[in-house]
């Protein structure tokens, strides 16, 4: 009995350790083959050039013009998805009768489990045919459509765990505020959401997470064009999309393109590291408010 | 005088569970009203109707009617929001907004689309000296309302409920969760507020429903078992089972 007590707790001990052992490679992978990238390009080349044209014959290396192209689509759907996620979240909370919360929640939760390259066609090939429609100037790829799609995509992200937070804040506020002649709207917007709002920040940061690093839906409708600019019309390229393009294409092992994707990865990695640390100091804070 | 709030054979009932059995009562205008009785008589459940904040426990309904300056507060007609204006509520546990003293006075206000900053400044300060705070908090305004202690807090929530001007407060045992020179505070407090407002207040404590109220009612599993003057209840009770609660036979 005790040695197989010692061999499950052995086995647990091992699963717990892959993961970070894989973590710690993948980390050491991206450091190794960034390193050797920047022996070749100059950080200051990386971090200030407009340009990023590693596949031709001349070459620039500003991560700018990739890194615009992943906020602009990100900064879109975030721009859909807060407003769309946080008034579910508060129709859920604040509104709907608890059986149709039971049904509407794993209902939205569907929206996070369909393959995200679907996502891309369907921007691909329903909103941006739809959206020329408004608008002349939209090129068949550009950063509006698949931001919009991707906005949809982690609706749920928002949605979910804003509503979480909602459900925390103690129903003694409610009263509180209901006791005063509140409406339900105004106790959701002046006193819940106020008070929800570490929870809320939290889910918006792991929503922005989501979207930088997210890879297909990009790929398919915001073209494979690195370009430093703010206008949604045109096509662009994203961080992710151009990991994909280098690795998918025949770009020879460790010369400087293929090395070009470890100093694009650890950019990406930079960028979602420092949002997750700051939604775990948020998260921190709000744990201790109503102790 | 004409009463401020009447009750007429009041049922409440929590899905089957049947909470209150029929309670008639009257309360004057300007005097403090005490509901004594046991855990789980209904006392609560009747105060909690007046400002119908009964409304959004699942399987609550009732019958019977209540009314409040001559109009059933369960009338079609009825705003409730209009109603809560009218008639504020403290609670038990002293519940600010996780915002500064003076946005939590002026919350009240503000729904009410009022912004005028001189408006709100003027109320917040008249509201703060009547619930006695005033002196404490003059230069912190701006402080958090979650850094007061327990007794500071629950002054603030009664300033809160002052500063929209209602005409009626109620009380669900607000010093029960209070040290004894903090509810000393709140009981002065409920006599200086009298002269202004009708004031109905839950209590677990016989004493203070002794020193504060003119009138008592004494709840037994949901049924009013006597209604009289405070003096009355405490020192010639008609009925067996008030008398068995107030020596503490029960209870």
């Amino acid at each position: 009995m005790k040695r197989k007590e010692r061999f499950v707790e052995a086995l647990l001990a091992f699963s717990g350790g892959l993961t970070i052992l894989t973590t710690l490679g993948i980390l050491i992978v991206l450091l190794i083959e960034s390193i050797a990238f920047f022996n070749e390009v100059s950080i200051v080349e990386f971090l200030t050039d407009t340009q990023w044209t590693p596949l031709f014959a001349d070459k620039h290396y500003g991560i700018l013009a990739l890194v615009s192209g992943t906020i602009l689509t990100s900064f879109i759907a975030i721009l859909v998805a807060l407003p769309i996620g946080l008034s579910i979240a508060v129709y859920l909370n604040e509104y709907a009768h608890p059986r149709m919360r039971q049904i509407v929640k794993p209902v939205l939760e569907i929206l996070a489990a369909i393959p995200t390259v679907v996502y891309g066609f369907f921007a691909l090939t329903v909103v941006t045919p739809f959206l020329q429609g408004f608008i002349p100037g939209l090129s068949g790829f550009n950063s509006l459509s698949p931001g919009i799609v991707m906005g949809i995509m982690i609706i749920p992200f928002i949605s979910s765990m804003s509503e979480d937070a909602l459900y925390a804040v103690p129903k003694s506020l409610r009263e509180a505020s209901y006791g005063m002649g509140a409406t339900r709207f105004q106790t959701a917007f002046r006193v819940l959401i106020p008070a929800a709002s570490s929870g809320i920040i939290v889910s918006v940061i792991l929503a922005i997470s989501r979207a930088i690093g997210e890879t297909m839906i990009v790929a398919v409708a915001a073209g494979q064009q690195p370009r430093l600019t703010l206008d949604p019309l045109v096509p662009v390229q994203t961080i992710t999309t151009y990991i994909v393009q280098v690795s998918m294409g025949d770009v020879e092992q460790n010369s400087i393109e293929f090395r070009s994707i470890f100093a694009a990865g650890i950019t990406l990695f930079v960028f979602t590291f420092v949002l997750n640390t700051i939604s775990a100091k948020v998260k921190r804070k709000f744990q201790h408010k109503y102790e | 005088m004409s009463h401020k709030l009447t009750t007429q054979d009041v049922h409440v009932w929590y899905g089957s569970f049947h909470a209150l059995k029929g309670v008639t009562l009257s309360v004057k205008p300007n005097t403090v009203t005490a509901f004594i009785g046991p855990s789980g008589c209904g006392k609560s459940t009747f105060l909690r109707l007046f400002n119908r904040m009964n409304d959004y426990i699942e399987g609550f309904h009732m019958g019977g009617e209540i009314i409040i300056d001559g109009r059933n507060i369960y009338g079609k007609r009825i705003l409730v929001e209009e109603l809560r204006k009218e008639v504020g509520m403290v609670f038990q546990k002293p519940n600010p907004f996780p915002k500064s003293i003076y946005d939590n006075v002026v919350y009240g206000l503000q729904i009410q689309g009022i912004n005028d900053k001189h408006v709100l400044e003027e109320a917040c300060e008249t509201s703060l000296k009547q619930a006695a705070l005033w002196n404490e908090v003059k230069d912190n305004l701006k402080k958090s309302a979650l850094a007061l202690s327990g007794g500071q807090q629950q002054r603030l929530c009664i300033a809160r409920t002052l500063a929209v001007k209602p005409t009626m407060i109620l009380m669900d045992e607000p010093a029960s969760a209070l040290d004894p020179i903090s509810t000393a505070k709140i009981e002065e407090l409920i006599l200086e507020l009298k002269s202004q407002y009708t004031i109905v207040i839950v209590t677990h404590n016989m004493q203070q429903a002794a020193r504060i109220s003119d009138r008592t009612a004494f709840f037994y599993l949901g049924e009013l078992i006597e209604y009289d003057k405070t003096v009355n209840i405490f020192t010639n009770p008609k009925e067996e089972k008030t008398q068995s609660y107030i020596t503490g036979r029960f209870g």
